[in-house]
C-alpha cells in the first residue's frame, strides 16, 4: 500500500493570490508591533504609467528632424501669468521639494549644484530655506507649507518662486512626521521645536481653508513679494480637473500636480499605496481644466510622480504638461539605493532598490539622514555632477523622441504622437489603443 | 503724518510705499483711511514705522510684520499678524480666526475678543487678548506666550508644544496633551510685562498657566486614542 501511496500525484502547494507572502508578513509584523508600517518613497504597486504609452514617430504623413543637426528646444518659462519675473529654465525637468531635515545638508547642496549646472530649479521643503541651498541653487522655489517651519519674509523674498503646498501625491490629505531621530540641533532650531521630538507637519494650512481663502492668501504673498515671483500651487492628484480649476481661479501662476508614485520622506505605507491617483491619470483632466478656462500654457502645468526617463518627460509633455518635477529619481542619481551599500542594506533587513526606511535616518548613502558621519559619505560636488549628468541625459532622450516625432521644441509634442498599450492607459491618457483609433470614453463610436 | 486713502489709491500703492521705508526714514507715521475691510493691508513691513488703520480690515492685516507698529481702529478679519516676526500689531476691536497664526515674534494685542484658532502653530510670538478666545486656540503652538484675560473655548492648546498659555477666566476644555501647570515667579514676571505692554490692568496672580504635558512628543501606539 505504501508503495502505491507514493505513486499518487500530489496537489502542489498553492500560494494565495489574496494572502500573499508579503501580505502575511505584514499581518505578522502588525500583530507583533501594534503599529502601521511607515516608510519613505512613493507607491510601489503596479499602476498604469508612462511605460504603457508609446510614441508613434514619423511616418509618411509626418517627417522627422535630423537627430544631430536640427535644433529641438527644451527651454521653458514658468510664471508668465502674473509674476514680474517668471522663471526661465533651460530644461523642463525641475527638482521637487525635499526638506533639509528629511535630507542631509550635503544632499540638499548636491541637488542645488546639479540642478543649477543643468539649468533648472530646485525646491525647498518643510523646514525652510538653508543658506547653503540658496547659495548653490541659481533658481530656488520656496515651499510655503502648512507647518510654516522656518517660514519668514526674508527668505520668501530671496526665492525665485513660491510653491504653496496643498498636498503631495504620496499622501494627498495627509501631513507628515519627521521622527525624533532625525531632529538634530540645527533642524530643531530651524523648526522652533525641541531636539529629539517627533515633528508633526500639519495636513492643512493654519490660516486659510478652501479656494476663496487661497485667493486671498495668494494676494498676501504677492503683496509681500511685490508681485515679483511666480506663485505655484501644488496638489496631490485626487480631483485633478477641479483642483486645477480652483488653483487657477485662486490666482496661481503654475499648477503642480503630483501623482501617487511621487515620494515622501515618511508616511504610512497604507496611505502611500491606497490614496491618490496614478500620475498618468491626472494629466489630461488637469490640462482639460486649463483649456476650459482658456489658460493652457498661460498657467503652466508641472507634473511629478514617478518620472524616471526622458521618455517619461516627453510623454508627460505630449499629454499637455509644460514641465515635470523629479524627486526620487534625483535621489537615486545622487546615490540613493546604490548597490555599493548592499552589505549595509542587508544588515538593516532590506536590499538595494528596496531601501525605504528613510525616516529612520540610517541611510548608508548619506542622503536621507542627519547623522553627521553618514552624511559625510556623500560628496556634494560629485553627487551634484551625477545629478547634472542624469538631467542632461533625460533631456537628450526627450529631444531624441521629439525630433523623431518631427518637433523642434519639446512643447510641440502632442497627444497625437502617442498610442497606448493597454485599455487602462488609453482611458487615462485619452490616446488610442495601439493599432486602433479608439480609446475608452471616446465619443463617436 | 502720511495719509493714504486706500479706496482711492489701491492696495499695491499702500504696501509698496510702506515696504519702501527703511530704518532711516523720517516718514515714520502713517494713517490709512477707508480700509473698508480690504485684505492684506500693511503686510510685509520691515521698518520701525507706525501705521494706523482707520477702520476695519479683512484677512491678514499686518501679515509677516517686522519692526513696524500697526494699529487697527476697528476689527480685523482672519489671520491678523500671521507669521509676524517682530514689531507690534494692536487691534482695538475683535479678531476673526487664526489671529497671530505661526507668528515667530513681536506682540499682538487684541482689545476685543479673538475667534477660533487664535495663536495656532505660534512659534515665538506674544499674544494678549483682552477678551475671550474661541475653540482650538494655540493648536500645535510651539513657542511664545498667549495671554487671555477672558475665557477660552474648547480644546485649548491641543497638541501643544512649548508655548505658554495664561488664562484669567474659564477654560471650556483642554485639548490633547495640554494641562494646567504651576505658576512660578518667572511666569508672573512674563505675564506682568506682557500685560503692561498690552495696556491691560489685569493682575498676573489672577491667571492660570497651561502648557504641554509632553506625553505626545514621540509617537506611541498606546497613545493612539489621544491623537
Amino acid at each position: 500500500m505504501k508503495d502505491m501511496d507514493d505513486q499518487i500525484p500530489r496537489t502542489l502547494p498553492i500560494q494565495s493570490a489574496t494572502f500573499t507572502n508579503p501580505i502575511n508578513a505584514e499581518i505578522r509584523r502588525a500583530a507583533a508591533t501594534g503599529i502601521y508600517d511607515i516608510r519613505g518613497g512613493g507607491a510601489k504597486r503596479r499602476v498604469p504609467h508612462f511605460d504603457d504609452l508609446l510614441f508613434l514617430g514619423a511616418s509618411v504623413s509626418r517627417y522627422p528632424l535630423e537627430g544631430y543637426r536640427e535644433r529641438c528646444d527644451t527651454s521653458v518659462t514658468l510664471g508668465t501669468r502674473f509674476a514680474k519675473k517668471p522663471i526661465q529654465l533651460d530644461i523642463p525637468v525641475t527638482i521637487a521639494g525635499m526638506s533639509f531635515g528629511a535630507l542631509s545638508g550635503p544632499a540638499k547642496e548636491a541637488l542645488g549644484r546639479g540642478a543649477s549646472e543643468a539649468g533648472t530649479s530646485t525646491t525647498t521643503g518643510d523646514g525652510g530655506m538653508t543658506p547653503e541651498e540658496r547659495g548653490h541653487s541659481t533658481k530656488l522655489v520656496y515651499q510655503y507649507l502648512p507647518s510654516r517651519y522656518g517660514m519668514n519674509p526674508n527668505d520668501l523674498r530671496k526665492a525665485d518662486a513660491i510653491e504653496i503646498v496643498i498636498g503631495q501625491g504620496a499622501k494627498p490629505g495627509g501631513g507628515g512626521m519627521l521622527l525624533g531621530q532625525k531632529i538634530s540641533d540645527r533642524v530643531a532650531e530651524m523648526r522652533t521645536l525641541p531636539k529629539g521630538i517627533d515633528q508633526r507637519s500639519a495636513c492643512r494650512h493654519p490660516d486659510w481653508t478652501g479656494p476663496d481663502d487661497l485667493e486671498i492668501k495668494i494676494l498676501e504673498l504677492r503683496e509681500i513679494t511685490d508681485w515679483q515671483v511666480p506663485i505655484y500651487v501644488k496638489v496631490g492628484a485626487t480631483r485633478p480637473y477641479y483642483d486645477t480649476a480652483l488653483a487657477v481661479k485662486a490666482g496661481a501662476d503654475v499648477v503642480v500636480m503630483d501623482g501617487m508614485q511621487g515620494g515622501t520622506a515618511a508616511t504610512q505605507d497604507v496611505f502611500i499605496e491606497h490614496v491618490g491617483l496614478p500620475t498618468l491619470s491626472c494629466i489630461r483632466p488637469a490640462v482639460q481644466a486649463l483649456q476650459d478656462l482658456g489658460v493652457h500654457r498661460e498657467v503652466q502645468l508641472i507634473i511629478s510622480g514617478g518620472i524616471r526617463t526622458g521618455a517619461d518627460v516627453a510623454k508627460a509633455m505630449a499629454l499637455g504638461a509644460d514641465a515635470v518635477a523629479i524627486g526620487t529619481a534625483a535621489l537615486v542619481a545622487l546615490g540613493d539605493n546604490d548597490p555599493k551599500w548592499e552589505t549595509e542594506y542587508q544588515q538593516m533587513g532590506t536590499t538595494t532598490g528596496a531601501y525605504d526606511d528613510w525616516h529612520e535616518g540610517k541611510d548608508p548613502a548619506g542622503i536621507t539622514t542627519q547623522d553627521p558621519d553618514l552624511a559625510a559619505r556623500l560628496n556634494p560636488v560629485d553627487a551634484g555632477r551625477r545629478l547634472r549628468n542624469y538631467l542632461k541625459v533625460m533631456t537628450l532622450e526627450a529631444q531624441t523622441i521629439a525630433r523623431a516625432c518631427g518637433h523642434n521644441h519639446l512643447h510641440n509634442l502632442e497627444p497625437e504622437d502617442l498610442c497606448a498599450l493597454t485599455m487602462e492607459a488609453a482611458a487615462m491618457a485619452r490616446v488610442p489603443l495601439a493599432g486602433t483609433t479608439w480609446y475608452p470614453g471616446k465619443e463617436g463610436f | 503724518m502720511q495719509t493714504y486713502d486706500l479706496e482711492a489709491n489701491g492696495l499695491r500703492g499702500l504696501n509698496s510705499a510702506l515696504q519702501a521705508q527703511s530704518a532711516a526714514t523720517n516718514q515714520t507715521s502713517w494713517e490709512v483711511v477707508n480700509p473698508k475691510g480690504s485684505h492684506a493691508i500693511a503686510v510685509g513691513l520691515d521698518a520701525p514705522i507706525e501705521v494706523t488703520v482707520k477702520g476695519s480690515t479683512g484677512y491678514y492685516c499686518g501679515g509677516m510684520n517686522q519692526q513696524a507698529t500697526v494699529m487697527v481702529e476697528g476689527s480685523v478679519g482672519p489671520g491678523v499678524a500671521e507669521n509676524m516676526m517682530s514689531g507690534q500689531v494692536v487691534v482695538n476691536g475683535d479678531a476673526s480666526q487664526y489671529a497671530g497664526a505661526t507668528g515667530h515674534g513681536g506682540l499682538l494685542v487684541i482689545k476685543g475678543n479673538a475667534s477660533s484658532r487664535c495663536g495656532i502653530s505660534m512659534k515665538g510670538i506674544n499674544i494678549v487678548v483682552h477678551g475671550n478666545i474661541g475653540h482650538m486656540s494655540a493648536f500645535m503652538a510651539q513657542a511664545g506666550n498667549l495671554v487671555v484675560c477672558g475665557d477660552a473655548g474648547d480644546a485649548l492648546g491641543d497638541s501643544l508644544y512649548e508655548a505658554r498659555l495664561f488664562v484669567r477666566g474659564s477654560v471650556k476644555s483642554l485639548g490633547a496633551d495640554c494641562i494646567e501647570k504651576d505658576m512660578r515667579p518667572e511666569h508672573l514676571e512674563i505675564l506682568k510685562d506682557l500685560l503692561d505692554r498690552a495696556g491691560c490692568d489685569a493682575k498676573p496672580e489672577e491667571f492660570k498657566r497651561y502648557g504641554s504635558a509632553r506625553q505626545l512628543y514621540n509617537f506611541d501606539v498606546d497613545n493612539a486614542a489621544a491623537y
